[in-house]
């Protein structure tokens, strides 16, 4: 039914309907080997339920969505996660009674069922790992806080840094930026370049100076649908794209 | 000596001392035998309540149906008392010898099949663990693998509690109905209801408890115990982390239903019969309060909270027979409207403050009349002191009390 790819995620005649109405929209979606990927649309064109589906959070109605030659419709969301498929939501989502560190530890992929969470041991791997990543999402002087007393910005980080630690292939994020100042704008565009070097990225985003600063290739999304795709110029002088979007 | 303090310096270990101290020395030497055994039917809810902080207060379920599992292990163990002291010397005078009275009163002439296996002490023993335990997973896996969670699980147990409460009294050829399992006499030859094996059986019950306090305090500092409070405030990134998150609701549902099984089987041993009166709704929804008392978030805490409300119950009752329910209901209401975190939270947020400034204020005067006593020419020494009293200060974990573990990073 679907085709053999070499693509990291190969998104497939998707649809979802929530009461008959197509949220997702025979949708065809391909995202390459260390590509970052910026996807725009206006409110409601199904760009966060389009990760929900990837990420397992909402079931397909139909189609296929293969991540590295793989059927993901099937498995469940942790099994995603454990293919090396990471998600960041667009409120940022940490554990706020837990500090940097026990955030950071608990995203280390080991210790994941039962009994090996009860006999997981913060080994000098695991410290050092928190310390590397810590110190790229720029929280490591940070880690003995209480992930709640952190900034809005901070927080953001450290959900980005919690999806580091697991090391995923594809990396999800929705509106990173959301909140963040200027500054803090910066940091993360730079260190969204960073993380793309060695996996795939998708980021949903509307603050098109941002995605201006980052993308290789965007993604236009309406009505469930793909509009456009291709550069950040082409997209933006595509005529359709003018006038569902860019033009409000 | 030194190594003695620096373990009762680590975090949760000295509450625990404290405790043990309590249970094992004080209360055996201040309370006579009657008390005592009082003493030890309230530590038996303690199980129940040490299981709800796990479950609740860290994972985040509520359990409304908590006596179901307390139940389940103390008829376990009530079935076996049963079964031995009706042997067909003492019963002969029944229809049928040799089987327990209820079920000759209602017409029964074999022992059930169901019933063979609780002839053997040791299958009693695993049976008090692991049949809360199993019925625990069935309910959970059921329920969890849905999704279903918050107030349509704390409902559904709820219901469970009052299926078995019917179940219980409607076979009562099997059970003995309302009335129970009474005349409880001997475990293994062993005369439960003397005073010596009163006492010794309070000392196995706050054995038996302060062991499942260490072990649940060592669950909290796990990673299950990180994972417990993270999936309690975020769900779904811990299902996004790559975790199954009901199979981590699942085990702490289990681990809370055994602790409950264990405390019901201590319950029938110490009090000498079993009831579905401490099955039902009702009992249930105390076993909650309790562990809100004593609050939810600490496992030493459900213990005093335990203790505090069942010595009050008692109290209230012999005192104002009219009056006790009303009392009880302010002590509920004030405790848990003042402070939302228990005994507990109010202990980390204002007495252990005050002891601390105090303690801070006391040492600062010591060491004031030491350097005046050793005057200028033993500078070093001075110097040593101050240095220890800054890390003694700086030592004592001073987290706001929903912020408990603190297993020390890097």
């Amino acid at each position: 039914m679907s085709s053999n790819t070499d693509f990291v995620l190969a998104v497939e005649d998707l649809t979802v309907s929530f009461d008959g109405f197509k949220a997702i929209d025979n949708l065809n979606l391909y995202v390459d080997h260390n590509e970052l990927r910026v996807i725009i649309g206006p409110n409601g064109a199904g760009k966060t339920t389009l990760l929900d589906m990837i990420c397992g959070k909402t079931k397909a109605t139909a189609g296929s969505i293969k991540f590295k030659n793989e059927e993901m419709t099937v498995l469940p969301e942790y099994t995603r996660v454990r293919k090396g498929i990471g998600r960041k939501f667009q409120t940022p989502s940490i554990y706020e009674n837990l500090s940097v560190f026990q955030n950071l530890e608990v995203s280390f992929p080991k210790g994941r069922s039962v009994i090996g969470a009860v006999f997981f041991q913060c080994t000098d791997e695991v410290k050092a790992r928190v310390q590397a990543v810590a110190e790229e999402i720029g929280l490591a002087d940070t880690l003995s806080t209480e992930a709640g007393l952190l900034s809005h910005g901070q927080k953001q980080w450290l959900e980005i840094g919690m999806l580091l630690m697991q090391e995923p292939e594809l990396l999800m994020l929705d509106e990173p930026i959301a909140g963040m100042s200027v500054r803090e704008r910066e940091l993360t565009a730079e260190l969204l370049k960073r993380i793309s070097s060695n996996r795939s990225v998708i980021v949903i985003e509307h603050d098109m100076e941002f995605v201006k600063k980052i993308a290789q290739k965007v993604t236009v999304m309406h009505q469930g649908k793909i509009l456009a795709e291709g550069t950040m110029d082409d997209v933006q002088s595509n005529p359709q794209v003018i006038e569902v979007y860019l033009g409000h | 000596m030194t190594s003695i303090k620096t373990l009762l310096k680590q975090p949760g270990v000295l509450s625990i001392a404290i405790l043990a101290a309590l249970l094992l020395v004080v209360f055996p030497a201040a309370f006579d035998i009657f008390r005592l055994n009082l003493i030890g039917k309230y530590l038996t809810y303690a199980f129940v309540a040490i299981g709800l902080v796990l479950l609740w207060g860290w994972g985040g379920v509520l359990s409304l149906g908590q006596g179901v599992f307390f139940g389940l292990g103390g008829y376990a163990m009530a079935m076996f008392l049963k079964l031995e002291a009706s042997d067909p010397e003492t019963t002969k005078i029944q229809s049928t010898p040799g089987i327990p009275d209820f079920m000759d009163w209602n017409q029964l002439t074999a022992l059930p099949i169901w019933w063979e296996p609780f002839h053997s002490l040791t299958f009693t023993f695993i049976g008090v663990l692991a049949i809360p335990m199993l019925l625990a997973f069935l309910i959970s896996y059921a329920m969890f693998k849905r999704r279903v969670g918050g107030v349509y699980f704390a409902i559904i147990t709820q219901a469970v509690a009052l299926i078995l409460t019917t179940l219980i009294i409607g076979l009562q050829g099997y059970t003995g109905g309302v009335n129970g399992m009474t005349d409880l006499k001997t475990m293994a030859g062993w005369d439960t209801r003397t005073d010596s094996a009163k006492v010794i059986l309070y000392y196995a019950c706050a054995g038996m408890l302060l062991l499942c306090v260490v072990l649940g305090t060592w669950i909290q500092r796990s990673k299950f115990g990180t994972l417990l409070l993270a999936m309690r405030d975020k769900e779904d990134r811990v299902r996004f982390s790559g975790y199954d998150v009901s199979m981590f609701k699942v085990a702490a549902f289990c681990l809370a239903a055994g602790v409950s099984g264990i405390g019901g089987a201590f319950f029938a041993l110490q009090v000498g019969f079993m009831s579905p009166s401490f099955v039902g709704i009702v009992p249930s929804i105390e076993l909650v309060i309790l562990c809100a008392v004593g609050g939810r978030m600490s496992l030493v805490g459900a213990v005093y909270g335990a203790l505090l409300v069942n010595a009050a119950k008692t109290l209230f009752s012999e005192s104002f027979p009219d009056l006790w329910l009303f009392l009880m209901a302010a002590l509920f209401i004030g405790v848990t409207m003042a402070f939302p975190l228990g005994l507990a939270g109010l202990f980390e947020s204002h007495i252990k403050p005050w002891w601390k400034k105090r303690s801070d204020e006391r040492r600062r005067i010591k060491q004031r009349l030491k350097e005046l006593e050793n005057g200028d020419d033993d500078h070093g020494g001075t110097a040593n002191e101050s240095g220890d009293t800054v890390s003694a200060i700086a030592d004592p974990s001073d987290s706001p009390a929903g912020l408990v573990i603190r297993r020390s990073p890097v």
